[in-house]
Order: structure tokens, then C-alpha cells, then sequence
């Protein structure tokens, strides 16, 4: 039988299809449960970063499970829903859904989503009825894609503590500085809302920073840092977790939290 | 490339016969993963495994590959090594998958890759492919790690992840160049390497194909 018959072709075809397509799967189906382990570690390990509670050398699973409790939030109510299951709830799908998720057109979609979805998970640091911590996921359009980020805000749900950035393609050296740690400390301390209780977040990046709403925007990155500014007033405002946050701020939509009888009790201890 | 013997196979690439520098293949990879010296090294790793493992197989089967559909087998071989990298790296390099991201999956598309499978493994036993292999993966390996150095050091001033030059943003002196931390850049180091290795190795020039014209000489006008 030569080598350039029809039967050859098509018996070498079938075979080294069959051989390869097992040694792929074989790989593939082994190495899966790793490959999550590494995600979810890869998860954890950046929103203990943003709480400031990742130090080299520490066992990330179990300071996660001892400290951090993660919950699903509505963010058009502001109430934690037991609809989902936080592990396993995925933002991204939720987004498309018709059903979790909507889409968002012209003004309101400042930070270029296009759509969003309805419920986020949230991490809480300390006891969950009053946490000491609340770190956000935020996402939106930087100048080249997609950057996706936690945020971690002080028990006041006012205060920031840091903020950084997962997953991006700015430039490096300029628009990547957003997860140069010296760059990240300009957020401790900075405020998201004025005093009067509005629902808009005031806290922006500025070319001259100066004050509780303010932070330098990165040098060389105007976009990058239009960027931050749009998917934090996003993500801060009643589009997002706006309304969740007014229920830690005292004074602020008091009315709203307490008429929430029958949702699951939120001004704990 | 007259004798095949293992010695050469496995050294030649690296310096004479360079697929980077001298056949001037596999030059998207090198632009792409070479910002830091750590990725430079993974995907070196990863360039090796493939090119050796798909020279070793192709070579295996080189007698019962009809040469209607060689170029297609020869694909199918390396796409699944490629797959089997990528997986691995995801399950035990996970960081260093995520900095890769799509130029692991682009091995497939690297033409030093398919140039050795085709060129060497079609024709030779399976050992010496293999060696083949290597030494070209090697030879890839020499540009991105030289590259990598270069444009490590002088962009974000640090060696291996090491801080050599304290760049300004981290409270230092050094102002990191940031040309050379985008891929353009290696195509200046890139260059500039191919013109010292061939200032070492005059043969390694090329023939002109045409030759040029003298410039016009400007004339005064009357």
C-alpha cells in the first residue's frame, strides 16, 4: 500500500486524530482541578491584596476562610439576596443574562460596559453584620481594554483603603503604574461621597489633587486615569453599589434601610 | 549545514545558524513576550518542549506520512503539544500563564516550529531531530533572553525581576525608558544583535539581490 493512497491518507488522517485529540484531553481533563485551584487562589489572593491583608509567606486559603465572608449583593436595592451562592456566582455570565443582567445605553454607561449586571459579589473583612472592611469588584474601559479591579472601603462605606487592578492592558510604565504600590497608598484615607448624604460619588483622579476627594491621576496616563475616574463614579453611584454603601454611611437613606422589614437584617450589632 | 552529526545539530543553531537572528523566523513571539527576562524564560522553556517533541514524532512517522496531507499532520502534532504547554503552565505556572496569555497558544503559529518539522524532521532519524530540536529552541532562546536582558534592565531597571537601576517611580534615580518596554523596542535590539553576530560571522551576510543606484549628485542651477 504506498504512502499517497487514498486508504493510507485517510487511515494516518484518522489515527494521528485519535491519538492527539486523547493525549489533548487526557491533559486537559487531568490538570483541570489544578488550574481552578490556581484561579480561585489567584481571586482570593488579589482581594487580600486590596484589604492590605496579603503579606508574603501566608497560607492565602486560610486567612481568606478565617477573615473575608463573601456575599451576593443587589445592587438596585442595596440588600444581600441569597439567590446565588457567592463561590460560585459569576459576574460575567450574570452580565449577559437577560434575566441578572442589563444593558446599559449613552450617559449612564460612562464606563464603557455596555452591559452590566444586576448582583456582585462582595467581600467583608471582620464580622459580616459590621464589617471592618467592604472590598468591591469594579471594571471598565482603561485605554487599550477591559481593566478589572477590587476596591476596599473602610466600615464607614465612605473611606477608601486601596484599590487595584487584576487584570489590564495599559502601557507599561505609564497607564500599568495603577498597581504601583506607591501610587495605590494615595488612596488611603480618600473619601467616595460629600457629607450631604447624595448618592453620586465626588472621588475622582486629579492632575493637582488636593483634598478628601482627590487623588494624583498617573503622569503620562491621562486616558488610563479617565478611565479609573469613569468606572469608580460607575461603580459608586446608584448603578452600582451606591445604594448598597448608603446602608453603612450614617444618615443616608436611614428610611430605605429600615423599611427593608422581611430582607435580612443589615444595621447588626 | 553539510554534516548532520548530534554535536552539530544541537550547536549550530545557536550562534551559526540562529533561526531568529540569521533565518529571521519566530520574530512575533520575540517582540511580544520579551519585556521581562522571567516570561523570556518560560516561553523559551515552552518553545523547546514543542520544537523538540514535534521534530521527535514528525521524524517518528516521517515514513508514513503521505505528502498530500503532511503539512496538515505535521500541524496537528504541533497544535497538540502546544495545547498540552498551555495547560500545564496554567496548572503549575499560573502567574506566568496569565503575563503569556495568548503567545503560548501562538507556539502553533511560530514558524521555527513548523520550518524544523518540515526542513530537518521530515528527512532525519528521530534522535537527531530531536537534538534538532533543541538546539533550535536554544537558538531562540539565546535572542529572547539577550532581548529580554536588554530591554528588562533599561525599561523597568531590574534583572530577573530584581531592581538593578531604582526607577524613579519606586523612589529611585533611573528613568525607565519606556520604548523598551512596548514590542516595538525589540526590533532595535533584535537588529542591532543580528548586526554584531554577523560583524562576527561575515558569511552570515547576504547577497545583495539588486544593486543600488549611485545618488544623483545635486547640480547647480543654470
Amino acid at each position: 500500500m504506498g504512502n499517497n493512497s487514498t486508504k493510507k491518507t485517510l487511515l494516518v488522517a484518522f489515527v494521528l486524530c485519535i491519538v492527539c485529540s486523547v493525549i489533548v484531553s487526557t491533559a486537559a481533563v487531568a490538570l483541570r482541578p489544578q488550574q481552578q485551584l490556581n484561579q480561585e487562589l489567584d481571586r482570593k489572593t488579589n482581594v487580600l491584596n486590596v484589604a492590605g491583608l496579603n503579606e508574603p509567606g501566608i497560607d492565602v486559603e486560610s486567612v481568606f476562610s478565617e477573615q473575608m465572608s463573601a456575599r451576593v449583593v443587589d445592587m438596585q436595592t442595596g440588600d444581600y439576596t441569597d439567590e446565588f451562592d457567592p463561590e460560585t456566582f459569576d459576574s460575567f455570565e450574570a452580565a449577559s443574562d437577560p434575566a441578572t443582567g442589563r444593558t446599559l445605553s449613552g450617559k449612564t454607561d460612562i464606563a464603557g460596559l455596555s452591559r452590566v449586571e444586576n448582583y456582585a459579589t462582595v467581600y467583608l473583612v471582620g464580622d459580616p453584620d459590621d464589617p471592618e472592611q467592604i472590598v468591591l469588584p469594579i471594571r471598565g474601559q482603561g485605554l487599550w481594554g477591559l481593566m478589572r479591579g477590587f476596591l476596599s472601603v473602610k466600615g464607614d462605606g465612605n473611606t477608601i483603603i486601596s484599590i487595584t487592578y487584576y487584570e489590564l492592558s495599559e502601557t507599561p510604565g505609564l497607564g500599568g503604574e495603577v498597581n504601583n504600590p506607591r501610587w495605590q497608598a494615595l488612596w488611603e484615607g480618600k473619601k467616595i461621597y460629600d457629607d450631604k448624604g447624595s448618592l453620586s460619588p465626588e472621588i475622582h483622579l486629579s492632575k493637582s489633587a488636593s483634598g478628601e476627594h482627590e487623588v494624583d491621576a498617573l503622569s503620562g496616563a491621562t486616558l488610563t486615569s479617565n478611565g479609573v475616574t469613569n468606572m469608580l463614579q460607575f461603580w459608586l453611584s446608584s448603578e452600582g453599589f451606591g445604594e448598597y454603601l448608603a446602608k453603612f454611611r450614617s444618615g443616608v437613606s436611614q428610611n430605605e434601610a429600615q423599611n427593608a422589614d422581611g430582607e435580612r437584617e443589615f444595621e447588626g450589632a | 549545514m553539510a554534516d548532520v552529526t548530534p554535536k552539530s545539530v544541537l550547536l549550530t543553531p545557536i550562534f551559526q545558524n540562529n533561526p531568529i537572528a540569521l533565518q529571521i523566523l519566530g520574530i512575533c513571539s520575540a517582540l511580544a513576550v520579551t519585556t521581562s527576562m522571567g516570561l523570556s524564560l518560560v516561553m523559551t522553556f515552552a518553545v523547546i518542549f514543542v520544537t523538540s517533541l514535534s521534530n521527535f514524532f514528525v521524524s517518528l512517522i516521517r515514513h508514513h506520512i503521505p505528502s498530500s496531507i503532511r503539512i496538515i499532520v505535521q500541524m496537528t502534532i504541533i497544535a497538540s503539544l502546544v495545547i498540552v504547554v498551555d495547560q500545564i503552565l496554567k496548572a503549575y505556572a499560573y502567574e506566568m500563564s496569565k503575563q503569556l496569555s495568548v503567545f503560548v497558544g501562538l507556539i502553533i503559529t511560530n514558524c521555527i516550529v513548523m520550518g524544523r518539522a518540515e526542513g530537518f524532521a521530515m528527512s532525519n532519524s528521530p534522535g537527531l531531530s530531536f537534538l534538532d530540536g533543541v538546539g533550535n529552541g536554544l537558538g531562540y532562546g539565546f535572542v529572547l533572553m539577550f532581548v529580554g536582558f536588554v530591554r528588562e534592565l533599561l525599561g523597568s531597571g531590574s534583572v530577573f525581576g530584581f531592581t538593578v537601576l531604582q526607577t524613579v517611580q519606586d523612589g529611585g534615580w533611573y528613568v525607565g525608558n519606556g520604548l523598551l518596554l512596548l514590542p516595538p523596542s525589540a526590533f532595535f535590539v533584535i537588529g542591532l544583535l543580528i548586526w554584531v553576530m554577523r560583524s562576527i560571522n561575515p558569511d552570515q551576510v547576504e547577497e545583495n539581490e539588486f544593486q543600488m543606484k549611485e545618488n544623483t549628485q545635486p547640480k547647480e542651477a543654470v
